[in-house]
């Protein structure tokens, strides 16, 4: 998968979890939950959504490496290597 | 006979419109069934029967807006467990045994009602019982005209009903709007409000969490609120007289039910309870906030959930303000509110060390409690977040 097919997965993920956002408008360095307006509840699913689709596990620890798009790109990039 | 009326699903809630009967004359029911479908302002509730019998009618019908309190359906209170044996094999042809009924009784009545063949022959194909026409013709008896009057009545009806849905939707977030607006106006012109403040150290219930979480899969991972919800119900067993409700006089509940204030994308908020949270383990209240978190942003909420809390929770989350004093949901006492965790310097037994803290706070009803009650209230709450494992 490259990157532009994740990047295609996470809006689609997004899109489902906040479907009143454009998550296709994130700038590469914004905070998605910020941005999106997205709460810790609908943060858990979009990791749960992430692991369902993509079939990759970010532990807790993670999540600071997860805060904007660019870095969640590079996380997945690395992780499905 | 039961009378079953339009609950009130909330001190704002003065009427509701009867979208949908779920049940039938001659339906058995019992505890928990959802009996009906009633449009709110907090959108399409189901609502719940709270008595076992058969229904033994249904009075007010589909499409009708009825203030709170008003008759919708009589239930007969037979033992139900009783007979459910001996209606079994009956319920094999439940159509059949309620068409045959329906035709006997129609037929008794319209013996007496005159009306040509083509009248009669007209109802019969647009399904309008000839007792629901006002004959025009000789002698009372019903004319064609009469029929077709009454379908392009119907036709009108149906009509206006579905230009009133739609606009229901449209409207629904100002509806929201609208419900908030009346129950806060209510608490803040009846309720005398106290708040108070207490700094709660999270690092061993974090730490606890996030060893917890690393042994889950990523499905059944828990957030912090979870342990802010069993902590706060455990806490309450100790101070009944912070779940309660205010009603000419103090009123402690049994269960305590707690309301869980949830964001809508669109602006708004719901507060659907979480029965029993005290009797409930830290994963069956996820499980729970799994089920009712989704429904409260659709607005398909159980009329129970919606009306049985007997304390509130506002949880900011992540990045969310420091702190928030809530105002409290009448006709509750109190609300609990935890700002966003965050670490901070935190002093200890003389020493200064890094923590991730929590700043929880309590709106009590002065009229209910005092200031005394409320700060033992928070101070155990503090202690029983240090111990996580036994929550």
């Amino acid at each position: 998968m490259n990157e532009d097919e994740i990047k295609k997965n996470i809006f689609q993920l997004l899109k489902k979890i906040a479907p009143d956002t454009e998550p296709s408008v994130l700038k590469p360095d914004e905070n998605i939950r910020e941005t999106l307006g997205i709460d810790s509840f609908d943060a858990l699913q979009f990791i749960i959504a992430l692991n369902e689709k993509l079939g990759i596990e970010i532990p807790e620890k993670d999540y600071g490496k997860t805060n904007t798009l660019s870095d969640l790109l590079s996380y997945i990039m690395n992780k499905i290597k | 006979m039961i009378e079953f009326l339009m609950p009130s699903l909330g001190a704002d809630m003065e009427d509701g419109t009867l979208i949908e009967w779920k049940k039938r004359t001659g339906d058995s029911v019992k505890r928990g069934d959802i009996i009906a479908e009633v449009e709110t302002q907090k959108g399409l509730i189901e609502i719940e029967v709270f008595d076992e019998g058969i229904i033994e009618k249904l009075l007010i019908e589909e499409g009708t807006k009825v203030p709170v309190g008003t008759v919708l359906a009589l239930i007969d209170p037979i033992e139900v467990s009783l007979e459910t044996k001996k209606e079994k094999p009956i319920e094999l042809h439940p159509i059949q045994e309620k068409t045959t009924e329906g035709i006997t009784q129609e037929a008794e009545r319209e013996i007496h009602i005159k009306a040509s063949p083509l009248a009669k022959k007209m109802a019969e194909d647009h399904h309008i019982a000839l007792f629901q026409i006002k004959g025009s013709g000789f002698d009372g008896a019903i004319t064609k005209e009469d029929v077709e009057h009454v379908i392009a009545q119907r036709d009108v009806i149906d009509k206006e009903k579905t230009v009133i849905e739609t606009e229901k939707t449209v409207a629904s977030s100002e509806a929201i709007r609208a419900a908030i607006a009346a129950a806060m106006s209510k608490s803040n012109r009846e309720i005398p409000h106290y708040y108070l403040e207490k700094k709660i150290d999270l690092t061993k219930a974090l730490t606890w969490l996030q060893e917890a979480n690393e042994q889950r899969k990523v499905q059944s991972r828990l957030l912090p609120v979870v342990l802010f919800i069993k902590a706060i119900a455990k806490t309450l067993l100790d101070f009944p007289d912070l779940n309660a409700i205010w009603d000419n006089g103090l009123k402690p509940k049994k269960d305590i039910n707690i309301g869980f204030v949830v964001a809508l994308h669109n602006g708004g908020i719901m507060v659907p309870a979480i029965h029993q949270a005290d009797l409930k383990t830290v994963d069956e209240i996820m499980q729970t906030l799994n089920d009712i978190i989704p429904r409260a942003r659709a607005m398909k909420l159980r009329s129970s959930e919606l009306s049985d809390g007997t304390i509130t929770l506002t949880s900011m989350g992540d990045g969310g303000a420091d702190a928030v004093f809530g105002v409290i949901y009448p006709p509750q006492v109190a609300i609990i509110g935890f700002g966003s965790i965050s670490e901070q310097p935190f002093a200890e037994n003389g020493m200064l060390g890094v923590r991730s803290v929590v700043n929880a706070t309590l709106a009590g009803d002065h009229r209910a409690t005092d200031g005394l009650t409320g700060s033992q209230f928070l101070n155990l709450l503090a202690r029983n977040l240090q111990k996580p494992e036994s929550l």
